[in-house]
């Protein structure tokens, strides 16, 4: 009785609506929520690509050997890559598609570099599940459209890579690349 | 289910009444599998596939760890690490070979259990969380097969990984991030071998906690049975141990003298002989196929070959095959029949096979190339997969006429034998179905 602290807590009315207590518990749940991100972030984002897989050198292609017809296959950023050295009668075909009924709508010249229309550079990666086509080695089925065939799905690319059918929804990709002189080129 | 009758566990030895009183495990043990545990006379041999499904596991996990211990998770030297245990750890040849076929092994004894379930109806109440961890434990199986098949690193490894992870980039907006961040990099590496060993060890043993799960659940309402009719009196049980525990070692007898005449004589036979290739990440094989238990998913995958309906062909088919796990998840509320076993269900019944056709079908499609006829084949039979759980189940289940129920499990099993002990010896020909509760 003589130190009185108790009294005053007892004497208190029940305290209505919201009170500090309420904000209290709010802030403690809002403060635990953030730690746990905290936490949880670190241990998904190390899945992420690390530093040396991030450290993308770019390559250099000679396109001289490859002969018309022909294709040569290199890896960049552990993908495939396909160059192809198109012959007149692929760059016709490739060019009397109509382009507005494609799936995915890209003339040649979209594909191609202006003057280098007949270098096709594309990732031989199918835009499906990433399979590599057939198509770019010697005796290889080229599909029915005399481009690219996945062999995973079915999946046919015409003369310009361009996605005729199957269940694969877009072009084969063509990479960042540019022509250093008339046969080397930079790709990445 | 510790129904009335089930006998009480009474320890006799003083280390069994010194433990009963401090951490009773054999107590928990004796009314869990021992004589504590009534169980429906009447099981078949399609209840063995249970425990058969646990000692598959156990024997991978076994298996797993004992080659953990040589093999090497780096792109440079997986592959021969493999060959090294095959040629110069002792056994080793054996232990690989018992891992490979019993992946193999642990997904036939799994459909097989599936399919048990889904003819007897034993997803049905008050079995539903029951059914519903067994699918937990199945997708946690397909991907841990999944990764371990890519540790070889062979041919089929790798495109498997590239493939299988690819699926997930035909999310929209979020796909890619979510691609790159499973392979570690932008195409398969040795980021992504790594990970996946320390995946592939872990998830076996997430597994084992489900089954946990799942058996516990099985103990609430215990064991279905062939007539999908619930225990009514101490006549319709017997006490699981000795009798179902040496009905149950009896089948794993003939599975172990099945399972080693594979690992023994034909190790090779379920496999894929692209993944005796070092993984090459410039060619793709030109006849890429899954392992077989994957096949009939395989076949919904890659049965949607035009776009529809503003999605693309590739988001269909994605969809369409995680759905057609997903959708067994509703299977208890698409099936409203309150009759459970296919029993008594005569048209459910041929439906029920017409499905196991299905799935066979989808099963031999889906090992096949990506060519007509497949291709048309592998649609009307993903066509007919859905039909079946969204149109065909739930329509049969209003409209059938189900067989008369027998009034009891005992008096079913003993009406088998001309009914002549049963009193007056006449089935309730003209009794009206009853439903399963």
């Amino acid at each position: 009785m003589a130190s009185g602290t108790q009294a005053p807590v007892a004497d208190n009315p029940a305290p209505q609506g919201e009170t500090r207590r309420d904000f209290l518990y709010i802030a403690t749940g809002a403060t635990a929520a953030v730690g746990v991100g905290a936490v949880v972030w670190p241990l998904v984002n190390q899945m992420n690509p690390s530093a040396d897989v991030l450290a993308l050198a770019s390559i250099e292609l000679d396109l001289a050997s490859i002969e018309e017809g022909m294709a040569i296959k290199t890896s960049w950023r552990g993908k495939p890559v396909f160059a192809r050295h198109l012959t007149a009668a692929e760059i016709a075909t490739a060019n009397q598609v109509d382009v507005s009924g494609l799936r995915d709508p890209q003339s040649l010249a979209d594909r191609t570099k202006e003057g280098n229309a007949k270098w096709l550079i594309t990732l031989g990666v199918c835009t499906h599940l990433g399979c590599v086509p057939l198509g770019a080695g010697q005796g290889e089925s080229r599909g029915d459209f005399g481009g690219y065939f996945c062999p995973c799905h079915g999946s046919h690319y015409d003369t310009a890579g361009r996605i005729r059918k199957g269940p694969a929804p877009l072009n084969l990709e063509v990479p960042p690349y540019v022509f250093k002189s008339a046969t080397a080129v930079t790709i990445g | 289910m510790s129904f009335p009758w089930a006998k009480q566990y009474q320890p006799t030895t003083e280390i069994g009444k010194f433990m009963d009183s401090r951490l009773p495990l054999p107590r928990f043990v004796y009314g869990a599998l021992g004589a504590g545990y009534p169980t429906p006379k009447n099981l078949n041999y399609f209840y063995n596939f249970g425990v058969l499904a646990g000692v598959a596991l156990v024997i991978q996990i076994i298996t797993g760890v004992v080659l953990g211990m040589h093999y090497a998770a780096d792109t440079s030297v997986a592959f021969d690490s493999v060959e090294h245990i095959m040629r110069d750890v002792n056994g080793g040849w054996m232990l690989r070979y018992m891992h490979a076929v019993g992946a193999s092994f642990f997904f036939a004894v799994v459909y097989i259990h599936i399919f048990r379930g889904l003819y007897y109806g034993s997803y049905k109440p008050p079995r539903e969380v029951l059914w519903m961890l067994g699918l937990v434990i199945f997708l946690l199986m397909m991907a841990t097969a999944f990764m371990g098949y890519v540790l070889v690193w062979g041919q089929m490894s790798f495109w498997g990984a590239a493939v299988i992870t690819g699926l997930f980039s035909a999310l929209p907006l979020v796909g890619e991030a979510i691609q790159t961040w499973l392979l570690g990099g932008f195409s398969p590496d040795n980021a992504t071998l790594n990970r996946f060993f320390s995946l592939h060890y872990l998830l076996p043993f997430v597994i084992f906690g489900v089954i946990i799960l799942h058996v516990w659940s099985l103990h609430i309402p215990g064991s279905n049975n062939p007539t999908g009719l619930d225990v009514k009196s101490e006549q319709d049980t017997v006490p699981f141990h000795p009798y179902y525990t040496s009905k149950d070692f009896f089948g794993l007898g003939v599975y172990l003298i099945i399972f080693s005449a594979f690992v023994f004589f034909m190790p090779n036979s379920l496999g894929e002989p692209d993944n005796y290739i070092p993984a090459n990440p410039l060619s793709t094989p030109a006849h890429i196929v899954p392992e077989w238990y994957f096949w009939p998913f395989y076949a919904i995958l890659r049965a949607f070959t035009t776009d529809f309906l503003f999605i693309p062909a590739k988001l269909w088919g994605v969809i369409a095959m995680f759905a057609s796990i997903l959708l067994l998840f509703f299977l208890p509320w698409l099936d409203t029949s309150p009759v459970r076993s296919n029993k008594y269900r005569p048209l459910n019944r041929i439906l029920f096979w017409v499905f196991v056709a299905v799935c066979v079908g989808l099963g031999v499609a889906g090992g096949k190339p990506a060519e007509e006829p497949w291709v048309i084949i592998s649609q009307l039979l993903t066509a007919y997969y859905f039909a079946h759980f969204l149109i065909i189940l739930p329509l049969v289940s209003r409209l059938e006429k189900p067989l008369p129920l027998p009034n009891s499990i005992s008096e079913a099993v003993l009406s088998k034998f001309g009914g002549s002990t049963l009193g007056d010896g006449s089935r309730p020909g003209g009794a009206v179905a009853q439903p399963a509760e």
